[in-house]
């Protein structure tokens, strides 16, 4: 690519933590070259004039469903619970949630 | 192997059983599969049991059902109660499912046999199967080539004759690509057609279920199967759709084909030539070729890398540790996720993360995933005015043939490219098929694409059948 990488390595590393996800050094160089070269191909549409244009979410106007509000059977919940890391009386466990932050 | 067709009416007959069938199966797969890598897992003891269960039927008298006895492969980004689905993702690794997909559901109560679940790219992002985490799929023409992606592994096990039918989803190309470089019948249904419920979600506005087969009319058997209304898919349409068995033998008369040029121009020249071919077989069927130009399709492939991305960096947050499938501990529940998701994912997963958190992020929102949606819209009126003036749509699957492991995987872009022609279709939310025509010169099979305009799915299989018939001559 020609043009100036619209990215940033700094960026990266902002994106990634937003992500949940670490980096290593040569990942974020890595990664700083790819994404931006995929970017950098999408500047074809964001050059385009769309004026007017209607974003499109989704392909069909499908209105919300509800359905009938009658009982039906959930899933099992100790089959549930089985796919789980950790479980204890019944609920998922994980470690300490508050503290300070990473 | 033989079709689906044939198969069925075999087992329901009562000349074949369901049971010595998938036998057969097994035995091809133990044969071959260590070297073609197409299933992820095979579950013997369950595929046993949907058989004999298929063979009692028929012996009591009781109607199997329309696809008795047929050995199904099924993608592994799609749950089946008790089996192991791993999306082809570390981070699912021994994950099994409390609930069976609808699609898979339909199929066992049809009589199928599910016998296994497929290779994939990690979460289905990919174009070669390159990307997953068990290693990728062999191309059974030439094992140096890769399958196509991402539901390689489907596409493989049909063409290597493990099983007649597979299935797969297609989000950007997933199953018209793989289909094309493995000479195979492939089918992405308009959305909406066949129930998303039970398949793990990568691109929620864009996947879609559908079938690989080696012939069209076992597509329209097996979608006739699958399809429909799903009270469990909120996306399902409601309305009924055509009988796409009786599509395929309503020829072509009188039928408008537009020849598209944006998808043509830039295939390699053997495989515009036999696009070319396809034409001329449906023009002495009676169907008039009128060339056309839809220069917004080009914008597909910048739309989709920036919407498909935006909605799995969504849809992939749920992969926290928390409640299914890898862990990798640490002391407070913050890092635990960090550490999950970095160990859990590969880098094709975490590029698309990334990108897509990048384009819904503070200051980027307008520019990218906002000018993409309007791009998708450009590109949607801009094949509804195409579909004013011609019936279907004829164009190139792939622009090239497949390629050889390691040829794309330093640069994304360029693996991004092979999607180039089949993306439009899922923005629109359009159906679009894959119909093997002939070879390259170097032997590897070449697909033609047939796209109708959204809900007209029948036009494909009127298509479809008439290709299939003219290449066989």
């Amino acid at each position: 690519m020609s043009d100036p990488n619209p990215l940033t390595k700094e960026e990266v590393v902002h994106v990634a933590g937003l992500a949940r996800l670490e980096l290593s050094e040569e990942e974020v160089t890595t990664f700083t070259a790819q994404l931006g070269s995929i970017l950098s191909h999408a500047a074809d549409i964001s050059s385009l004039s769309l004026e007017g244009l209607t974003p499109m979410a989704h392909p069909f106007d499908l209105e919300n469903i509800l359905r009938e509000d009658v009982v039906a059977p959930s899933l099992d919940r100790d089959e549930l619970l089985a796919g789980a890391p950790s479980v204890e009386a019944g609920r998922f466990k994980v470690g300490r949630i508050l503290g300070e932050a990473p | 192997m033989n079709t689906a067709h044939d198969v069925a009416s075999q087992v329901r007959s009562g000349e074949v059983s369901a049971a010595s069938l998938l036998e057969q199966s097994f035995a091809a797969i133990a044969a071959r599969d260590h070297e073609l890598n197409a299933f992820l897992y095979l579950d013997h003891d369950g595929a046993r049991a949907t058989a004999k269960a298929v063979d009692e039927k028929v012996a009591a008298g009781q109607d199997p059902g329309p696809l008795a006895g047929v050995p199904v492969g099924i993608k592994d980004n799609l749950a089946m109660r008790g089996v192991p689905t791993t999306c082809g993702s570390k981070i699912l690794d021994g994950w099994k499912p409390p609930y069976t997909a609808t699609v898979v559901e339909r199929l066992l109560a049809a009589g199928a046999v599910p016998v296994g679940k497929t290779n994939l790219d990690e979460f289905a992002m990919g174009s070669s199967t390159e990307n997953s985490a068990f290693g990728p799929s062999r191309n059974p023409y030439d094992v140096t080539k890769v399958p196509g992606g991402s539901s390689g592994g489907s596409a493989v096990a049909v063409a290597a004759g493990f099983v007649p039918v597979a299935l797969g989803s297609d989000t950007g190309g997933s199953i018209r690509q793989p289909a094309a470089f493995c000479g195979l019948v492939g089918y992405k249904p308009s959305y909406g057609h066949v129930s998303r419920y039970g398949l793990v979600a990568f691109s929620s506005s864009l996947d879609q279920v559908g079938p690989f087969t080696t012939t069209v009319a076992d597509a329209a058997l097996v979608t006739q199967v699958i399809g429909g209304h799903d009270p469990a898919d909120s996306t399902s349409m409601p309305d009924g759709y055509d009988d796409l068995l009786a599509a395929c033998g309503r020829g072509v008369q009188g039928l408008k084909v537009g020849l598209c040029s944006d998808l043509l121009d830039g295939a390699d020249a053997e495989i515009v030539e036999r696009v070319r071919q396809a034409a001329a077989v449906l023009e002495a069927a009676g169907a008039e070729i009128i060339d056309i130009a839809i220069p917004e399709l080009r914008l597909g492939l910048s739309a989709y890398y920036l919407i498909a991305p935006a909605e799995a960096s969504s849809n992939l947050a749920r992969y926290d540790g928390v409640r299914f499938g890898l862990r990798v501990e640490r002391e407070d529940v913050a890092a635990m996720n960090v550490a999950t998701r970095t160990a859990g994912f590969g880098a094709e997963v975490k590029r698309r993360i990334m990108l897509g958190t990048y384009a819904l992020s503070a200051g980027y929102y307008d520019a990218y995933y906002g000018q993409a949606q309007k791009t998708r819209r450009l590109i949607t009126n801009a094949l509804d005015a195409a579909y004013e003036k011609v019936d279907v749509l004829l164009g190139a699957t792939t622009p090239t043939t497949a390629f050889g492991f390691g040829d794309k995987v330093a640069d994304p872009m360029s693996m991004y490219l092979s999607d180039l022609f089949t993306i439009p279709t899922n923005l629109a939310g359009h159906g679009a098929m894959s119909v093997p025509f002939g070879a390259a010169s170097d032997g590897m099979p070449i697909g033609v694409q047939i796209l109708s305009p959204g809900r007209r799915d029948d036009r494909l299989f009127q298509v479809g059948a008439v290709v299939e018939a003219g290449v066989a001559k």
